[in-house]
């Protein structure tokens, strides 16, 4: 556990509460040692743990998000650059190490405290308050947090402190009132004595000052970067000339290359293994029991793939040899079935009496709607590189949870975790799957296997759809009482599994009785958080449901959702304003339909409206309208690019997205059989972004949930066929 | 050992006959742009260009290519390294999320711009379906082309 304290923080002399490492002051003579290895020269200082002035008067910001193409390094460091007025083109993005010093439990409940905190910042503690230490005490990138809180409780504070000890240290140096002082692009100015400087020449000066625990954060018309549309992300021009390094692409002297093939059921472990044949391959270095499966390792990828298929291995047979997606669907509605019947009901959300109104209502509606499993299927298939060298261990590689990993892998060794090093870089997509360590364990196995030699384990896509942590099947089962005005006055639902978030099933509409509840079914399939995790399938039953009612009650759809959102004026105004994108109320041609759904995840409000062509029997999707209100879109290209990210990557899971099991194991393998949308079939999106300037939400998720439901509720309206199981099947 | 001209580049690699080139050009050469994604040919992250002809290194067996020209995304910059007209759109229409897919989808868009210097949309189709993005760019990426084209 870190040793700074709040009086290390006051020794330092940088002090900037509310943010989680913000004020970690550092320098020469007063690192700690972790924090030195920031600083390579002597002559550079760290202003504090998430910005470093350089002596070229450059600035790196050090960000401790991973960066998998969602667009938050480049948003964090918009964020700490604009508060501190520094010149853009002169700022770089380095991620940090997975250090507790960007990691501390302890820092931040003693520093998050109402009372102690930037004003604008209290408001949003509570509450969150548990969250926020969950996931960034542990360094994770996920749950669309990395603007929200890093950004804002970090980057902003952060540049915003920086920003006034430079304008501080200037007044001291230059004799004159720190009012008088002005920055602006990295140079600081006295306009009255015309004397200007640039930051640097402040640097250490700075560092020796007492810094400000409130900083003056910029008000939106004050910023320049910030909800700038003309800001381009930093990590592009490398991804567009092929020196963007990911995970894949880690080349190491000596370096040796593996694969792994795991038991494709879940669970079952290796019996017998003979790679006798298989060692005596050209280029086989070695074939190693991984204890659930086997890994080889060879002088290339190549050697070692075909290598693997010549090693003959047996697996224990397991209870799970004869689970099927049948089974698994039965299995969930007897457990349902169950429940009710022994009111062993787990509630998640109750008011008023639901089961009473509904007992005794005139109108009672009810469905039954399912989705499948889910892989991730990131374009970089999974991999890793590792080096186990005299009980130390280095790992190269993308992952959303480097000190996860780090844990992980002192735990399977036994070792001190300040033994192992994890070197983060690019991640080829991560939707959650690379939240999770599995893969970078193999590789650490393979390594050890091979002490001294770096090797890198590349998984084939067949292992990567076939090994995944999938997004969970779920049964979901409604109940509704509609009053006279054709409105729902009792709404009851109950579903299987319950994960995150806890809020994901509860409706934004005004229904005096609810009762929601769950039913544990477990099973032996993975689970993993699959981008916007709950939301995903949730999102998609209510919003089918709500369709569903307002048909019921004979009246238009969005109009029904607008009577039941009179006390939600966010979720109003972005219903408001797709109904107007959309041109709602305009006719389509024969044989299309237009279906609209809305959501809130994540703290974002997110309606869709999908224009789709069922004219010709098949499904085309051409047009898809989004609104979102994220109370304020800090980088407005790099969101709408993630609403237009989220809004494909849930369509290709509402048409094809399916993975099934049978005797145990994944059938599908590959893009053949696991199939996502392309150019010929990927609609035209348009995004309208509304700055509400409500607490800000997240951008990498929340457009993923609305696309499901108002895919399925257009081609009700094309058609008149309800899909309440998916993925789409349109016979 | 077989023998290449990579990037303009006379290259010998001493590799099994079957390997696909895609292994070749990222382990043999060290030219890590091009990538490995599915090994069928299913998502085209590998795609480089064979005598000028887009092709799947993935399934592409490095005997079927021996003395032939190949060109991967290290190699379509001008002489100067200024950047070609289709990766300056990428950077103007801010394509790239994650990036993983892009290498194979901007060598792709070079080999439609190089034989159809005015795509339709449907040439477009036609042209980008082989290649996935799962960050789902492709309106970017059509637009992208487009102003590559016009330029």
């Amino acid at each position: 556990m870190s040793k700074l304290t709040r009086r290390a923080f006051l020794t330092a002399g940088l002090i900037v509460s509310g943010g989680l490492m913000v004020g970690v002051g550092i320098r020469p003579g007063h690192r700690t040692p972790k924090l030195a290895k920031f600083m390579e020269h002597d002559d550079e200082v760290l202003v504090n743990t998430w910005v470093k002035l350089l002596p070229d008067n450059s600035v790196t910001v050090i960000v401790s998000h991973a960066e998998m193409g969602q667009g938050a390094q480049s948003a964090l460091a918009i964020m700490l650059a604009d508060e501190m007025d520094v010149d853009w083109d002169s700022v770089t993005i380095e991620e940090a190490p997975a250090h507790d010093e960007y990691a501390n439990f302890h820092m931040a409940r003693e520093f998050i405290l109402p009372g102690k905190m930037p004003n604008f910042l209290n408001q949003t503690i509570n509450g969150v308050f548990l969250t926020i230490s969950k996931l960034i005490a542990l360094q994770v990138t996920g749950g669309s947090f990395s603007v929200r809180s890093t950004g804002e409780r970090g980057m902003r504070v952060a540049g915003a402190a920086a920003r006034e000890l430079l304008v501080q240290a200037a007044a001291q140096e230059w004799q004159v009132a720190v009012s008088e002082v002005r920055a602006e692009k990295s140079v600081l100015y006295h306009d009255a004595s015309n004397r200007s400087a640039p930051y640097i020449k402040f640097a250490k000066i700075a560092a020796q000052q007492q810094g400000p625990e409130f900083p003056t954060l910029k008000t939106p018309e004050q910023f320049n970067l910030m909800g700038n549309e003309d800001i381009q992300r930093l990590d592009i021009p490398e991804k567009v000339d092929g020196t963007a390094k990911f995970g894949i692409d880690v080349v190491l002297p000596g370096m040796k290359y593996a694969t792994v093939k795991t038991s494709p059921v879940f669970g079952s472990n290796i019996e017998s293994i003979d790679g006798a044949a298989a060692e005596k391959m050209k280029g086989v270095i070695k074939v190693v029991n991984l204890g659930n499966g086997v890994g080889v390792i060879a002088d290339s990828y190549w050697q070692a793939k075909k290598a693997i298929a010549a090693v003959n291995v047996t697996y224990s047979r397991g209870e799970w040899d004869n689970t099927d997606s049948e089974s698994i669907m039965a299995q969930f509605r007897v457990d349902m079935d169950k429940a009710v019947a022994n009111s062993d009901e787990k509630e998640d959300l109750s008011e008023g009496d639901a089961r009473s109104v509904i007992k005794s209502a005139a109108k009672v509606i009810t469905a039954e709607y399912s989705v499948p499993y889910l892989a991730h299927v990131t374009m970089e298939p999974m991999n890793s590189t590792a080096l186990v060298k005299d009980g130390n261990i280095e790992v190269w590689g993308g992952t959303q949870n480097p000190l996860g990993v780090k844990a992980a892998i002192a735990e399977y060794l036994d070792i001190d975790a300040e033994n192992v090093v994890v070197n983060n870089v690019y991640l080829g997509g991560g939707f959650g799957r690379r939240a999770m360590p599995d893969y970078s364990i193999q590789a650490v196995k393979l390594a050890n296997a091979l002490p001294g030699v770096p090797v890198k384990m590349i998984w084939s896509r067949e292992e990567d759809v076939q090994h995944d942590f999938y997004r969970p099947a779920i049964v979901s089962r409604f109940k509704a009482a509609l009053g006279d005005s054709g409105l729902p006055i009792a709404w009851e639902n109950q579903y299987v599994d319950k994960h995150e978030p806890k809020e994901a099933p509860y409706i934004p509409y005004q229904v005096d009785n609810q009762f929601v509840h769950y039913t544990e079914s477990p099973t032996h399939i993975p689970f993993g958080a699959w981008r916007s995790v709950d939301h995903s399938q949730h999102a998609f039953f209510t919003e089918s449901f709500i369709d569903e009612l307002a048909h019921e009650a004979n009246q238009d759809v969005l109009y029904y959702r607008r009577k039941l959102l009179q006390s939600e004026p966010r979720y109003l105004k972005v219903l408001d304003a797709i109904a107007k994108m959309s041109d709602w109320d305009s006719a389509l041609p024969v044989g299309w339909g237009r279906g609209v759904a809305i959501h809130g995840s994540f703290n974002s409000i997110v309606a869709e409206v999908v224009e789709v062509d069922m004219s010709g029997g098949s499904i085309i999707v051409n047009k898809v309208f989004c609104v979102a209100d994220a109370g304020f879109a800090y980088c407005p290209n790099a969101f709408r690019a993630q609403m237009e990210s989220g809004i494909i990557f849930g369509l290709s899971a509402a048409l094809y997205g399916e993975i099934t099991i049978k005797n145990g194991a994944v059938m599908q393998s590959n893009l053949h059989d696991y199939k996502m949308l392309r150019m010929d079939t990927a609609p035209d999106i348009y995004v309208e972004i509304i700055n509400s300037g409500e607490r800000t939400g997240g951008a990498g998720e929340p457009g993923t949930p609305p696309i499901a439901p108002a895919l399925t509720n257009a081609i009700f309206a094309a058609t008149g066929n309800r899909i309440r199981d998916l993925p789409v099947k349109i016979s | 050992m077989i023998e290449l001209k990579v990037n303009d580049q006379i290259q010998q690699v001493d590799v099994e006959a079957d390997t696909p080139l895609l292994w070749v050009i990222r382990e043999q050469l060290n030219l890590v742009g091009t990538k490995f994604g599915c090994g069928m040919a299913q998502c085209g992250a590998c795609t480089v260009h064979l005598n000028g002809q887009p092709i799947r290194s993935c399934v592409t067996p490095i005997s079927a290519v021996a003395g032939q020209a190949i060109t991967t995304i290290e190699g379509i910059a001008d002489d100067s390294g200024k950047l070609s007209k289709v990766q300056q759109a990428w950077i103007d229409e801010q394509v790239p999320q994650c990036g993983y897919c892009q290498s194979g989808q901007i060598m792709s868009a070079v080999a439609l711009l190089k034989s159809n210097p005015n795509p339709s949309d449907s040439d477009i189709d036609a042209a980008m379906s082989g290649n996935v993005c799962r960050c789902g760019m492709y309106g970017r990426i059509k637009k992208a082309i487009k102003n590559a084209a016009s330029i």
